[in-house]
Order: structure tokens, then sequence, then C-alpha cells
């Protein structure tokens, strides 16, 4: 992971941790934090308290986003302070909501001059973000609105495997994942398990990312908590109902900084300060999928 | 009040059990589901409600969440929307980007349920800044999908906590549009723009059940037991319209509280 984010984040990128709730690489979050990457935009539909955390660390000037908040849970006030009070330091925000987020990483993704949809109709969205913009239809039939492409320097996803090409298998949910990746220049793939490419092969419906577009693979287990690995380990409900304290006081958001970020060398060194009964306390009964067959055409 | 002359029955209500405001607007909202088919779950209570009703009123509710899921069967209550629960057992796992093309934008969803920090008479919903959007006093969560639900979903159906800075005259930003500035403007520019969506039938709240008159504004048609007129004129912004025929909403089942106490939300995140 270090070398990962030392070679291929740079300071002023534009990165995006992406994952739906789902997969989303505190990891690599934390490891930018602690190699003190700065005046990054970070993107991401959800900012979660990933974001919290690395804004919170000094690594961004700018955020895009659609909606801001602990879910199910409270707001991020790492983020507020700077929206709200620039507190300490202004934040640069871009707003769009989950839908302009989405086509805006697929407009870039499949190279398009924009994404057009059908949302922001008497909405102030397009007002407080002027790149939202309305459009003709060139065929006759009514106006919709436009989104810019997002082309992310760098997209950082997590997965439930990867085969050492950087194939990259996802079951659960897929949030834009694979949008982000094909969106961006850089890709890296965070995975619980590497796998041996025959496993890829025998399922490649599964497959969301190809080697072809990743950059590095790196193997962290338990590299996606307190988000969750579906399968593989929870949610950690637990640690989101703890951040709504933590995150009201500048303080003790640094605090908790100094202690499981820069505290800590790695990922392997954060699961063992975390401990073995918090690990298994998130291990989910197993619900195993129907095996499908593929055939086999000789 | 615009309107008065309530009976002074419907003021007083005398539960079976004791419960709180917050079960009481969430059994509500779980019994406005009653009959309908595809249902966009929004974050927070709508996500409480839907469950219940999943559990009650509306067995056959296919739970659609922006995460990606359609047909969600969750086994426990999600705190997040984006819970692995809600994957287990589900009809489909699709990407965000078909789960917004096809189902919400291609007319699929019959009832989008969202929350509100802020609403209007005419059903339009801030959920992004208090106090003016480059410098706010409060920083919201934004959008998430629901500016594209309140275009998109067949109707929409709110839940909320009733309170002056909640209901007021004018919100401070629309982030997701409702009846606009009354019918008459919400119906033009709906036709215009080829929406597939009416726009608000209902907001739910701890003090009653209001549902939209023709003329684009709610009316209150239900009072929650324990809540009195008074409630209501004192947590909204506007002269509000009161229902000539203004029931009470019936209290909460056993099995309603069952459900929520001991199933959906035993540590009361939701229900405190």
């Amino acid at each position: 992971m270090h070398d990962a984010i030392a070679d291929l984040v740079r300071d002023g990128d534009t990165v995006a941790i992406e994952g739906f709730t789902h997969l989303i690489s505190f990891a690599a979050g934390h490891e930018i934090i602690r190699q003190r990457k700065r005046d990054l935009t970070l993107a991401r539909l959800t900012p979660d308290l990933i974001y919290d955390q690395m804004i919170a660390g000094g690594v961004a000037r700018k955020l895009i986003f659609s909606w801001l908040g602990n879910p199910g849970v409270g707001g991020l006030g790492a983020i507020r302070r700077r929206i709200e009070t620039a507190d300490p330091a202004p934040l640069e925000i871009e707003e769009y909501s989950h839908f302009g987020m989405v086509g805006r990483y697929t407009a870039g993704a499949a190279n398009l001059p924009f994404f057009p949809i059908r949302s922001y109709f008497e909405s102030d969205l397009p007002v407080a973000n002027p790149l939202i913009r309305e459009i003709a239809s060139p065929y006759g039939d009514g106006k919709v609105f436009a989104v810019p492409p997002l082309k992310p320097d760098v997209s950082i996803v997590h997965a439930q495997r990867a085969d050492a090409a950087g194939n990259t298998q996802v079951w659960g949910l897929l949030g834009c994942q694979k949008e982000a990746a094909f969106a961006a220049e850089r890709v890296i793939v965070v995975v619980e398990e590497l796998v041996d490419e025959a496993v890829i092969r025998a399922d490649p419906n599964r497959t969301i990312i190809p080697g072809l577009i990743v950059d590095a693979v790196v193997v962290e287990p338990f590299g996606a908590h307190p988000s969750y690995v579906q399968g593989a380990y929870d949610r950690d409900n637990r640690f989101y109902l703890d951040w709504d304290a933590i995150t009201r006081d500048e303080a003790s958001v640094q605090a908790w900084l100094g202690e499981w970020v820069y505290g800590v060398a790695d990922r392997a060194s954060y699961v063992e300060k975390l401990g073995a009964e918090r690990i298994a306390s998130l291990k989910p009964w197993p619900a195993p999928s129907g095996v499908v067959d593929y055939g086999d055409y000789r | 009040m615009s309107r008065s002359g309530t009976p002074a029955s419907v003021t007083r209500g005398t539960p079976a059990a004791p419960f709180s405001k917050s079960e009481m607007m969430i059994v509500a909202a779980a019994r406005e589901l009653a009959g309908q088919r595809v249902c966009f779950v929004g974050v927070g209570l709508p996500n409480i409600a839907v469950n219940l009703a999943q559990r009650t009123v509306a067995p056959d509710l296919e739970l659609v969440y922006e995460a990606g899921v359609f047909g969600a069967r969750p086994a426990r209550l999600p705190l997040s929307i984006g819970d692995p629960t809600i994957v287990t057992g589900a009809t489909a796992v699709v990407s965000m980007y078909e789960l917004f093309s096809f189902y919400l934008q291609g007319g699929l969803v019959d009832v989008g349920f969202l929350g509100a920090a802020q609403i209007d008479r005419f059903g339009n919903i801030n959920t992004t800044v208090i106090g003016p959007y480059h410098h706010p006093t409060t920083r919201l969560p934004g959008s998430g999908g629901a500016c594209e639900i309140a275009i998109n979903a067949r109707q929409v159906f709110v839940i909320m906590r009733q309170s002056a800075r909640s209901f007021v005259e004018k919100i401070d930003f629309r982030t997701s549009p409702g009846n606009l500035g009354g019918a008459e403007q919400a119906e033009r520019i709906r036709r215009e723009g080829g929406w597939l969506g009416r726009g608000p039938s209902v907001v739910v709240t701890d003090v009653g059940i209001w549902h939209f008159g023709d003329d684009g504004e709610m009316r209150l048609d239900s009072l929650h037991p324990g809540a009195r007129l008074g409630d209501v004129r004192a947590t909204i912004g506007w002269e509000g319209q009161i229902s000539p025929d203004l029931t009470m909403t019936p209290a909460p089942t056993d099995m309603e509280l069952r459900l929520i106490r001991q199933e959906l939300d035993p540590g009361g995140a939701y229900t405190s």
C-alpha cells in the first residue's frame, strides 16, 4: 500500500475512493493521510467517514460529492467546520445529486463530453453549481440537464478478490466502482484476497474491472473497515456511531488520527490494534450463492 | 389556522399502550404504504417506515435502495441504506447507473419515500443548507438521490418531525421540487417537462398526517393521539389548512409496537 500510494497519488491530484457504503478503502485513505499528500481534490458520491478523516488530515483543498453525511447516524464534523466556518481552512465544494455523480463517472469512462439526465428540474442545485446545465434535446423533444465528465487522476476501489494482473471481482453492492475505475487515469485495486487467474476465469461475469486498466493491486485484508465487504465482514456500525461523537470536536478528531492513523505503520498494525474479538464480532453467517454452469465448449 | 370548528374529541386520544411520538409517526407512515408496489427508500426515517410496512400492511412491497438493490428483503433494520442485509436475499443487485437509469428514470418506482430538513406548504424540500448556500449556518447532507426521486417517482411520500424550524414559510434552498408555487404551476411544468411524477402526496410527521389538496397545498387530515391542534399551530410557519373532516390517527397496535421495539429498532436509534 505504501508504494502504491507513494507512486500513484500525487499532490494536487483528483482522487476518487469509491464504494457506496460497501467496499470503501479506508486503508488507502489512511495511507494518503500518513504520507501527508496535499491539495487533493477528493471525489465521492458519499464522502462518508473516510473523507471526513482525510479532510481533517489536511490532504484536500476541494470536495466533489452528492451526499455529505454519516449514513443513518448524523453529520461529518470536520468537513462541516471547513464549509460552515472555514475552520481551520476553507474547503471548495462542487455539488451534484447521486445520479449526477454517476453520470459524471459514466461520461468520463465512455469518453463523452457530457451525460444527460432527467434530474435538477426546478431544483436550486444548478444555481449553486453552474456546471450543471440545461440543454435541449437535439431531436426536439424537450430538455434535460447535462453534467460534465469526471476523470479522476486516480481511482481507488476495494474488492473481494483480484488476480495478480488486477482482474477484479466484486459481489454485493457495486456502487459506481466500475465507472470510477474506467474513468480514471490511474487505478489502484485493494483486495481482501489475491487469487489465481483460474479463479477469475471460472466466473467471468463477476469481473467488474479488467487488469488492463489497473496500475497496482494491493492485498489488504480488512482494508475496508469500518465499512464492510459482502460475505467477509459486516459494517462496523458501532464505529460509525462512535464517530458521531469524535467528529464534533477538532481536537478529538486529531487525537483519533494520532492514535489510529499516524500511530500505526500500516493496515496490518491497525487490524492488530483493533483486536481479534472486534474482528470476530463482524463475521457474518455464510450464505453462499448457488453454482452456475458456464459450460465447456471444447 | 384557516379553518376551525374541529371536534374536541380528536384532540384527546387515549392510547391503549404507551408509545412515543416517533413511534406513532413511523407507524402512520408505514400504513400509508398499503397497496403500493415499488418504493424507493430514502435514508433515515423512511428506512424504518418502509421496513415496518413490509412486515405489516404491504408484504409484497418491493424495496428499492439507491445503493443498487431492487426487491430487498432485509433480515434486520439496516442502519445505513447501503447495509449488507439489503443485498442478501434481494431480487436483484445492480450498479447505481442501472438503478437510477432503468428503475427510477425508466419509471418503475411508484413511491419515493423521502426525509427532509425543511419543507414548505407546497411540499418543496430542502436537504442542502440552512442559511445562504455559500455561507451556510448549517451544512446539511445535500440531495443524494432526492432531487431525481422527486421528479421521477410516480408520487412522493415524506416523513419528518414537525417544528417551526422544519415547517417553514420559505425554504432556504430548494433541493427537491414539490408542488412549486401551487398546483397550477406545478402541473404545467410537469406536463411541459415530461416528468413522470405527480409530486408529493403525503407528509407524515410526529403530529399528524398531511395530504395535498387540489390547490397543491398540504392539508392536515389526521391528528395523532395525544397531539393537539395547538401543537400544529406552534410547529408550522404558515397558516396551515386543517381538513373539515379531521380525524384522529388510530394508535399503534401492539403488533406494530412489538415489531419496532423488538425487531426493527431495539437500540432506539430511530425512535428515541
